[in-house]
């Protein structure tokens, strides 16, 4: 097979399917959950958040940008403490980075000086599993994502989208039952986005496990869920839930029909007055009180600009948060 | 791997004969100037006439024992020197608390020459190994120390929560994440660590010892009259500066050149 013909083809390959053994889908509540920011630019993000996700269900989260979504999304996966309330995975509360779940983060997020299957292993060697047990498992991931071609490319040398299935396979490498995507293909071009989907849904049928996926798609959103969740501009509340009562499997073709219009149009009637007027005004807002016309971005200070400049180069350095 | 070396190989060659020709020039010129100033062996020798002693100090065994000592003591040095460093650099990079207390003894440290330094050095832990591996430990540490604190500071930090996703401890996260990671800007330290080290071996020679390439200097010089053995302990210092350099070169090479 042509191996730049290789990310344009499916995403699963049957044979690698068969040894494939689902896991139950979690069941998760989210009780309350509110969070703030604290430090130089405080912020109130999360708003008693409620919400429940049964297992094998996929919920998508939508919401203008800023409100929350991404750290909502932390606090599910137990990557940020909630300031009150708590987030219960098939009844047993999360208190850390939790072993139930994977994530799958905006960018892929891969060691670049490993292969495409060391990063795949890398959850199983920080969990300590025998040399034996990573090989099978990077194989049947990397044959559930169709990438057993490039199992030995480095992340440089591979495409965005083929990146982001490297991602996808390392957050499963530990049989999570929740996975939780965060804008997962919204770096890839519209065509491509929309087949990245598809076959997202055909890797969910065969994994087996919840999702939540935070989208800033609509049509992404009806595709994909069984539940639209939308959430208001910072704090996040939620503000509406649209079940979504589309057979499946689904298909890109079914997403022209009537039915999906009108969930579409449900879902935007509840996001009309939040969206980009809310953004453009706490842009001014900031603005106002950095002193600045509004349109000018406050201009960063010279030593924020080197992260990694040590302190007595720059004794005049702000204490920044840690 | 074949396919990226290649191109290597033939830029290798490429780079060599100007080197050649530029070395070429710089002995041509050297021979001129001794040829056309007249003067006398003792002030300024000609290339042949080092090279001349340069192989006879090597074939009569005089070069070697000084050679070795001068190696050893670099070789240790750095090694002691860099093992500090990148302990003290990991922990700076990861508490500011640490780097605030400590931070204004490196720079006085580093601030302070080490030429300065030796004698009391030599008085306190006497003219042995020890007190050379103390010397290069001191002025290897500040730019190994530095390069790994700045390196493991601009590690990119959703890195670093990816990692904490699948739970790694802090051990993992500095062993899988921070060093490797920071390799390049490490490496790049310790490129600097390994010429400074010969510094350091031959600063303690001269602050006192009884052999090493900087104790042959001084007796070539003081006590034999004989410059051109000068010119070729000199020579077999900067061969060896050299060659460490280059093997650190590709050691780096081999680590972090394919990313
Ligand atoms: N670590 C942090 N410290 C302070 N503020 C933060 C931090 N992370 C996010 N925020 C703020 O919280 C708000 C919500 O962020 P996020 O959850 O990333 O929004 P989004 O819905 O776009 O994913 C934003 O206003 C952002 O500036
Ligand atoms: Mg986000």
């Amino acid at each position: 097979m042509d191996p730049l013909r290789q990310p344009e083809t499916a995403m699963s390959s049957d044979a690698a399917l068969r040894a494939y053994v689902p896991v139950q889908g979690a069941d998760v509540r989210a009780e309350g959950v509110s969070l703030s920011f604290r430090g130089a630019r405080p912020a109130h993000v999360l708003d008693a958040v409620n919400l429940s996700i049964r297992p094998r269900e996929v919920v998508a989260l939508i919401g203008p940008n800023g409100c929350g979504k991404s750290t909502l999304l932390r606090v599910l996966g137990g990557l940020i403490p909630a300031d009150t309330g708590r987030v219960l995975i098939d009844g047993e509360p999360v208190t850390g980075p939790d072993p139930r779940v994977g994530v799958v983060f905006q960018e892929p997020r891969l060691l670049p000086w490993q292969t495409a299957e060391d990063n795949v292993r890398f959850p199983m060697q920080l969990a300590g599993w025998s040399k034996a047990r990573q090989a099978a498992r990077s194989e049947d991931l990397l044959g559930l994502v169709g990438l057993r071609e490039h199992a030995g490319a480095r992340p440089g040398t591979l495409s965005g989208g083929t990146r982001q299935r490297v991602a996808i396979a390392r957050a499963l490498a530990l049989e999570p039952s929740l996975l939780l995507l965060d804008e997962p293909f919204s770096a890839l071009d519209a065509l491509t986005r929309e087949r990245f989907n598809a076959e997202l849904l055909r890797l969910w049928e065969r994994t087996g496990t919840s999702i939540v996926l935070v989208t800033h798609s609509i049509p992404e959103a009806v595709f994909l869920a069984d539940r639209v969740v939308v959430l208001s501009p910072r704090p996040a509340r939620v503000l509406a839930e649209i079940a979504v009562d589309l057979p499946r499997p689904r298909r890109l073709a079914d997403m022209d029909s009537a039915l999906v219009s009108s969930l579409a149009a449900d879902v935007r009637a509840h996001l009309v007055d939040t969206t980009d007027d809310s953004i453009a005004m706490e842009e001014a807002r900031l603005a106002a009180a950095a002193g600045l016309p509004p349109g000018v971005v406050p201009a960063r200070r010279h030593a924020e600009t080197e992260p990694g400049t040590p302190a007595w180069f720059d004794p005049f350095r702000p204490e920044g948060p840690e | 791997m074949s396919a990226a070396r290649r191109p290597g190989t033939r830029r290798l060659a490429a780079s060599v004969w100007p080197i050649a020709l530029s070395l070429a020039v710089f002995l041509i010129v050297w021979q001129l100037i001794v040829f056309v100033s007249g003067f006398q062996s003792f002030v300024l020798p000609g290339p042949l006439t080092v090279a001349e002693r340069f192989v006879r100090a090597w074939a009569d065994g005089m070069m070697w024992p000084h050679f070795s000592t001068t190696l050893l003591e670099v070789l240790l040095g750095f090694a002691l020197g860099s093992v500090v460093a990148l302990v003290a650099g990991i922990g700076l990079a990861r508490s500011r608390l640490a780097e605030r207390l400590l931070s204004p003894y490196l720079v006085a440290a580093q601030a302070t020459p080490v030429l300065a330094l030796a004698p009391l050095i030599a008085l306190w832990f006497g003219t042995g190994l020890f007190s050379k591996l103390i010397i290069c430990t001191l002025i290897v540490f500040f730019p190994v120390a530095i390069a790994t604190m700045v390196g493991i500071r601009s590690v990119d930090k959703r890195l670093l929560e990816m990692a904490r996703s699948f739970r790694a401890s802090s051990w993992q996260i500095i062993t899988r994440i921070e060093v490797p990671a920071a390799l390049p800007a490490i490496l790049g330290g310790l490129r600097v660590g390994i010429t400074l080290a010969v510094i350091g071996a031959i600063v303690g020679e001269w602050a006192g010892g009884d052999s090493g390439l900087g104790v042959l200097i001084n007796i070539a010089r003081g006590s034999l009259f004989d410059t051109p053995l000068m010119f070729a302990a000199l020579m077999t210092l900067a061969l060896m500066g050299i060659s460490l350099y280059l093997v650190m070169l590709a050691i780096e090479r081999r680590l972090v050149g394919e990313r």
